[in-house]
């Protein structure tokens, strides 16, 4: 059992199929000999070759053209867009072909491929680098959009996108990169996708959270906690399709919801979830369903980034109100 | 000063517009009655397919659809000298290449016909579907071409452009990538001077768009797209080369859109009949049918005979696409995914619930 960062998790999971899968394959800018610019593939190209981890050149529509062509052809590619900000030149094919080529052929071929970028802000990145736009993908029908918190559910999680047969777009959360180590056994044991996690049970109010606002939701829980508020506490982990089943048995027990996300609130991924409860629990809800977010803004450069985010005290302070309806 | 780089176009011409040979070392094939005659066959196909095919658009039987009228010479060219086993990645003027490669008339027609299963190739399984949006099959095919090449295959990749699409982006990035990785890939350019309305000069400012590979240091080579000979020969060649690791190629082929863009356009909004005119004495399929009748190769009986045969296959492609069911509702989300979510079991229900009306 190793004691390692979700970086290091990440790395282990792609170390691992690439080990036991020889259809798997790495590319992307930098990710060769540099071990990419946050390491997250260091030591994978010494180990496994340059046929199998593949620097490109610098153009992010081709890494995502090229990563479809291959996984039409029986490959398992995994690309790295470097910095989430930069995809955006490759939706046209991640919309137009990764997302439809299974529905499009009616099965014959198929994209098992998964683009990794690592994303989110609170590192004092330049501009472009820091966004949350984890939406965008989830607007997408035929891709699954998958966000790991902590180093277990990196490793399993990234396990399950590269072995699922159709895209995974799955956003790595850079401010806790480093941030916490767990005991991670490299055993090639996959979490399943689409699947929430509950990691703190509670009876008074469900948060629910994904990727690194994970942290801050339940150091929040915890502090509700010596206030005698017993949060449950939701990791939604695969933001599309969202596990639904999970958080409307929490919030009919909890009968209060409070979302937790860093993008911008509209649109969003929190939207979705509080209309599907809306539909579907509204007569179990004891009080207004509440949302901590971003603001609905372009992200602010780093000075103000901190006021961007959402903290554990807007957390706790939102909860409260929430406690207050009876 | 000192030249850093120097370069030249070739531009390859065997057949004129009389069907008169203008050059040297004719090809072999060129002498061949049979092949020359098959590839005569195979473009009145193509020609009798897309009257067809836009006929039935204009009684309501088909949806939109873009013909390739006048630049047949193109997709057999190539076509006719890929292996069963090259994987095309085809654009939507890529009807004659496609069939060429053992897609159906009758898949080509569901497809057009608003059908998903169009794209489920029987006999072309590798083949990507046609790209609808501009430029991006081109990365596309520099993806199956490294997967080929990963794998140690000994085939190629072939994808077509419109030279409207050589201004993308996703073009460039794809000749560059498949130059650095030496990939098996022929670029076939289909250079018909129009893109929709915009003509070649409001195009590009280069004098050829085989040009484009020299940034990306491929060999590209420009040929006379009417003349069956000239896209063969050189379409062989670049595969040849493509299989045995030497390389990616580009081929412009110049040739005209005879027809407008798709049933949905006119072209006389934008371009002179004058010109059109011009361009119909330049088309490919009379000057082979000059050159074989000048190697006494073909007589009016065997075009009597190829016309009606051609005309009974047209019409079996028509019958067996007018046949097919109207797909389940289901079938919306069912090929979304290998096994759908639970997710979408309710919008599943729901389409189960529905009939086909």
């Amino acid at each position: 059992m190793a004691t390692v960062a979700l970086i290091e998790a990440v790395n282990m999971a792609l170390a691992y199929e690439l080990e036991h899968d020889a259809t798997v394959l790495l590319l992307g800018e930098d990710i060769g000999a540099n071990g990419g610019v946050f390491r997250t593939t260091a030591g994978l190209q010494e180990r496994f070759g340059a046929h199998r981890v593949m620097d490109t050149p610098l153009a992010e529509s081709m890494i995502a053209g090229l990563t479809i062509g291959m996984s039409t052809q029986g490959l398992k590619p995994v690309a790295e867009i470097q910095f989430l900000g930069f995809i955006y030149s490759a939706l046209d094919q991640i919309i137009t072909q990764a997302a439809r080529m299974r529905n499009r052929t009616r099965g014959r071929l198929s994209c098992p491929m998964v683009i990794r970028a690592p994303f989110g802000g609170g590192i004092h990145a330049p501009e472009h680098h820091s966004e949350s736009t984890e939406a965008l993908f989830a607007h997408i029908p035929g891709i699954k959009v998958v966000i790991p918190s902590n180093p277990s559910r990196a490793y399993g999680l990234m396990l399950a996108a590269i072995r699922d047969p159709d895209p995974v777009i799955f956003l790595e959360p850079k401010r806790v990169y480093r941030l916490v180590k767990h005991e991670v056994e490299d055993n090639g044991e996959a979490y399943p996708l689409e699947t929430c996690f509950i990691d703190r049970e509670g009876t008074d109010i469900t948060l629910v959270s994904w990727g690194a606002m994970m942290h801050e939701t339940l150091q929040a829980a915890e502090k509700l906690a010596q206030e005698g508020i017993h949060a449950e506490v939701i990791d939604v982990a695969c933001v599309s399709p969202i596990d639904m089943p999970t958080i409307l048995e929490s919030v009919e027990k909890t009968g209060r919801l409070l979302i937790v996300q860093e993008a911008p609130k509209s649109g969003a991924i929190g939207s979705e979830i509080a209309a599907e409860v809306a539909e579907k629990a509204i007569m179990s809800l004891l009080a207004p369903i509440g949302r901590v977010s971003g603001y609905d803004a372009v992200m602010p450069y780093y000075k103000l980034e901190k006021i961007y985010m959402p903290s554990v005290e807007k957390v706790v302070a939102k909860a409260k109100e929430l406690m207050e309806y009876v | 000063m000192k030249t850093a780089a120097k370069f030249e176009i070739k531009h390859i011409q065997y057949l004129n517009e009389e069907g008169k040979i203008v050059a040297k070392n004719l090809p072999d094939f060129a002498k061949d009655k049979d092949i020359m005659r098959k590839m005569y066959r195979d473009m009145s196909l193509v020609r009798a397919f897309d009257a067809k095919a836009y006929a039935m658009q204009r009684t309501g039987k088909m949806g939109t659809y873009p013909a390739s009228l006048g630049q047949e010479a193109i997709g057999v060219g190539y076509g006719s000298v890929m292996t069963k086993e090259d994987v095309l990645v085809p654009y939507y003027r890529g009807t004659a290449g496609q069939l060429l490669h053992g897609v159906k008339m009758s898949e080509i027609l569901l497809y057009w016909g608003g059908d998903e299963r169009g794209s489920d190739y029987q006999d072309a399984k590798r083949d990507l579907p046609i790209a609808v949006p501009i430029a991006t099959q081109c990365l596309n095919a520099a993806g199956v071409a490294a997967a080929i090449k990963f794998k140690g295959e000994k085939i190629a990749a072939v994808t077509e452009i419109g030279e409207g699409g050589t201004s993308k982006g996703d073009f460039y990035e794809a000749l560059n990538v498949s130059g650095i990785w030496n990939l098996p890939l022929l670029f076939v350019v289909n250079n018909n001077q129009w893109a929709i309305s915009v003509s070649t000069k409001n195009q590009t400012a280069c004098e050829t768009y085989a040009q484009k590979a020299i940034a990306a240091g491929i060999r590209c080579v420009q040929v006379d797209g009417n003349d069956i000979i000239a896209c063969r020969a050189e379409a062989d060649e670049a595969l040849k080369r493509a299989r045995a690791g030497e390389g990616p190629s580009l081929i412009e082929f110049v040739s005209y859109r005879l027809c407008d863009h798709t049933t949905a356009d006119d072209a006389s909004r934008y371009r002179s009949n004058e010109e059109l005119q011009g361009a119909w004495t330049r088309e490919p399929i009379i000057r082979l049918r000059r050159y074989l009748e000048s190697m006494k190769a073909w007589t009016e009986e065997d075009e009597v005979n190829m016309k009606q045969e051609i005309a009974k296959e047209v019409e079996a492609a028509v019958a067996e696409f007018e046949n097919i069911e109207k797909p389940l509702p289901e079938t919306i989300l069912t090929y979304l995914f290998a096994e759908l979510p639970d997710a979408y079991q309710d919008q599943l229900e729901e389409l189960r619930q529905r009939g086909t009306k």
